[in-house]
């Protein structure tokens, strides 16, 4: 086949690409630059650098799993705009998860990469709380999870704003603007599917009921927490359940829906590395190719 | 951080700021206000300092490559592309140059940020009117079909009165 004009523009195209041998204009695979490339990450005075890294992955580990599990609805939301918002804010928690990772691995000393967390670890050494590791479910339970979720992690990103942790201060400000825009987006859906129609306020109150037992555990602090809260670096999440139940309730009475019965699902939790069955399903699949293939580039 | 004189080298700063953003090409890093420092050190590196938007933003290694090529092709070989992340993106940075190119290009530019008072974030139920106008016909009798868009930067608009859609980049 002759050259034509044509093919040689795709050639050109090709090679305006490929010249600069600069693998970082491909946005896939593995080998992305440290999100926190020159970034002092030097550990705060007075805090244990393990102590600080296990809280790094307490918040890094929440929005990496709950971004994978929105993740799972791309393709399946209701309507094309919510496909658009669901894997935005997911993208939004996955930077997030980025940031924290990457800083997890410079607080303990290790100088793991956020690769090395997010693929090479067992289910018993993630730290997220369990909440965010439950299935799916229907499009209102995942709203229900939403709503629980960004409303705390809203409160607790407000507050570490001020850490004596410049990294973790940086990260949670610049997080809580993402946050707010997914908590108004969780809660205008659960007033319109709890003042909608019988089906929708029945498939809300069922959502709120199934995500209603893992509530508990989010403000119960682990000693790690309570430690970080006492240096000045992180939040003690028993301290944020009034603004949370005081943002729950606005949206439950908006959305004519009720609150369900306080009760825990089990006294272990995600922030010591108890998890459920789900999270071991989930991890295979999040993990499968990197650990198939050590040390893959693509 | 001081700029030195390279030679003949042009500015590192005006090479800097030519590069365009990978997802809204009509605007540079400049106009957009991710681009917040450059500079040379005294041995010589070039240092260019870049904030991202939203944190999961998948440009930031387009824009650290890019930075690097256009400087690498004006002369400069050592160049370090660091990112700042204190202080967050705002909207307000876009400068009054890119909200023109914004326009022009079809989206609408965002309005001011909003300001915080004290105590925690308060909700928003959607019962606050927003008056967007569209970048299209100019007409204000416009509708928020989502506040989520093609990119995580801009929210989802229709004109009620030429019936086009549209983007708003939200304030943030």
């Amino acid at each position: 086949m002759g050259h034509t004009d044509h093919q040689d523009d795709f050639a050109d195209a090709y090679g305006a690409i490929a010249a600069d041998n600069d693998e970082h204009r491909w946005a896939f695979g593995s080998g992305f630059e440290d999100p926190l490339a020159g970034v002092d990450t030097s550990v705060p005075s007075g805090v244990d650098g393990t102590d600080l890294a296990t809280y790094c992955l307490m918040l890094g580990d929440d929005a990496l799993i709950l971004s994978h599990r929105l993740q799972e609805w791309v393709s399946w939301a209701p309507e094309l705009e919510d496909e658009v918002a669901i894997a935005n804010i997911a993208l939004d928690l996955l930077g997030q998860a980025r940031l924290l990772l990457a800083r997890a691995g410079k607080a303990d000393g290790s100088n793991r990469g956020e690769d090395a967390y997010a693929y090479l670890r067992a289910a018993p050494e993630l730290r997220n709380v369990n909440l965010v590791e439950l299935d799916n479910g229907d499009f209102a339970h995942a709203l229900a999870r939403l709503l629980v979720f960004s409303t705390y992690r809203l409160a607790l990103l407000d507050h570490l704003r001020t850490s004596r942790d410049p990294v973790l201060a940086a990260i949670a400000a610049k997080g809580v603007k993402e946050v707010t825009y997914h908590r108004d987006y969780a809660a205008r859906w659960m007033l319109r599917l709890g003042d909608g129609t019988e089906e929708s306020h029945s498939r809300a109150m069922d959502g709120l009921a199934a995500v209603w037992p893992y509530v508990d555990e989010l403000f119960a602090a682990h000693e790690v927490e309570l430690r970080l809260a006492t240096a000045g670096i992180g939040v003690d999440p028993s301290s944020l359940r009034a603004e949370f139940d005081s943002v729950v309730a606005e949206v439950l009475t908006a959305a004519t829906l009720t609150r369900p019965a306080d009760g825990r699902a089990s006294a272990g939790g995600g922030r010591s590395g108890e998890h459920t069955e789900a999270l071991t399903i989930l991890l295979t699949e999040l993990q499968g190719l990197a650990r198939a293939l050590p040390d893959a580039t693509w | 951080m001081v700029t030195a004189v390279h030679g003949a080298l042009p500015d590192v700063r005006a090479v800097a700021e030519t590069v365009t953003d990978p997802e809204l090409p009509m605007l540079t890093l400049a106009d957009l206000g991710v681009l917040r420092d450059v500079g040379v050190t005294h041995t010589g590196t070039v240092v260019v300092s870049i904030t991202p938007t939203y944190s999961g933003c998948p440009a930031m290694d387009a824009m650290r490559a890019d930075l690097r090529q256009a400087l690498r092709a004006a002369g400069y070989e050592d160049v370090e592309v660091r990112t700042v992340l204190e202080p967050a993106w705002t909207t307000d940075w876009i400068s009054a140059a890119g909200r023109a190119k914004l326009a022009k290009a079809g989206i609408s530019p965002p309005h001011l940020a909003p300001t915080r008072g004290p105590g925690p974030v308060q909700l928003d139920l959607g019962t606050t009117v927003r008056v967007i106008r569209c970048p299209q016909c100019g007409s204000t009798r416009t509708e928020e079909q989502s506040r989520f868009s093609s990119t995580a930067c801009k929210s989802l608009w229709r004109c009620r009165s030429c019936l086009e859609p549209f983007e708003h980049i939200k304030e943030i």
